[in-house]
């Protein structure tokens, strides 16, 4: 299937040009190869190499993003400190801690998710340690829904119908404003690991994952962490500013 | 190369030990007045809690130098984003007439 270097205009499909030069000593699909090896790697170490590196370049993309909300965070913090902390105040700092907990765990069983694909166990029990990991993170979620259910009965988020009764009602709007974009954020980031987590285990059911074939569970496991560490820095950053603040 | 490695369970029950106890440390410490040192230990905590997942968790104790490059630049590119902006918010007013 070797067309080699030509000056002629390529017939055909395109996509099925090869780049090959005459002498590479691949000579296409005469030999056999593990079936889940995209032709363009040349072994199984080289892709899952090359998937991982494009996953943390996903990723720094995503510190980015998260980056710019932080950084907003700092900036305003820094105009009005006492604001912030009076806002933090009224933050639920037992839910905020449960939820870290929860999520510290999910990142046990995911990283046990992985070793499970890793060293080759069975469907059974890489699907274990995956709905484990789903049923944490929903967890987080509900909690999450009730905490922002309290939000809107207590009228702290931002909009016409903020109320305030503390000393700095300008300064907890633009906090609660921060608050919601950034749990926001991190929310729809635990939705979509969800939906990931559904569709491995549906992999994982169908016997794909093995100590041979493992990169969507290691890939995927890479996204679940730093939401997980997003979180970590949430946590104290929103919940934990307020806790000495005393009004007067 | 991270697709080798299989670390024992036991390191990661260890890890997940220490990211519980730094939990609890960060919770204990915000209830305790430490002035401008409160946002320091929370943030202190927050990194190292950051790094034990990077490290382990996430595999790159035992992946290519080539994934440590990438990885380490994103937060280089974050230090870079902070530096430059807050270097503009922090030294507004230095000078008189300019905005503050």
């Amino acid at each position: 299937m070797s067309e080699g270097y030509s000056d002629a205009p390529t017939v055909g499909l395109p996509g099925r040009v090869s780049i090959q030069g005459p002498g590479t000593p691949h000579d296409g699909d005469s030999h056999a190869h593990h079936p889940k090896l995209q032709h363009h790697f040349d072994d199984m170490e080289q892709q899952a190499e090359a998937s991982t590196l494009g996953m943390w370049v996903f990723l720094v993309t995503e510190i980015m993003f998260f980056g710019g909300l932080f950084l907003a965070y700092a900036v305003y913090r820094s105009q009005y400190p006492t604001g912030f902390q009076e806002a933090s105040a009224h933050l639920n700092v037992t839910l905020g801690a449960f939820n870290t907990a929860v999520l510290i765990f999910s990142s046990l069983t995911m990283a046990f998710a992985v070793r499970a694909a890793q060293t080759g166990e069975k469907p059974r029990s890489q699907i274990i340690w995956i709905v484990l990991t789903m049923i944490l993170g929903a967890t987080f979620l509900v909690v999450k829904y009730f905490e922002y259910k309290d939000k809107f009965t207590h009228h702290t988020v931002p909009g016409p119908s903020f109320v305030w009764d503390g000393q700095y009602p300008a300064a907890a709007e633009i906090f609660y404003s921060l608050y919601f974009c950034m749990t926001g954020l991190h929310a729809l980031h635990m939705i979509i690991g969800l939906g990931i987590m559904t569709w491995l285990a549906i992999m994982a059911k169908k016997g794909t994952f093995n100590s041979t074939y493992y990169t969507p569970v290691e890939v995927s496991g890479l996204y679940w962490h730093f939401v997980d560490i997003v979180w970590i820095f949430l946590f104290p950053l929103l919940y934990l500013i307020g806790r000495h603040y005393h009004a007067g | 190369m991270s697709a080798g490695h299989v670390a024992p369970k036991s390191l990661y029950y260890l890890i997940f030990g220490a990211l519980m106890i730094g939990t609890a440390l960060t919770v204990g410490a915000a209830f305790v007045d430490m002035g401008a040192l409160n946002n320091v230990v929370m943030l202190a905590i927050a990194c190292t809690k950051a790094l034990l997942v990077i490290l382990f968790f996430m595999h790159v104790r035992w992946s290519s130098r080539l994934t440590w490059v990438i990885a380490a630049s994103g937060f280089v590119w974050l230090l870079i984003m902070f530096g430059f902006t807050l270097a503009d918010y922090m030294s507004r007013g230095w000078i008189q007439g300019t905005l503050r």
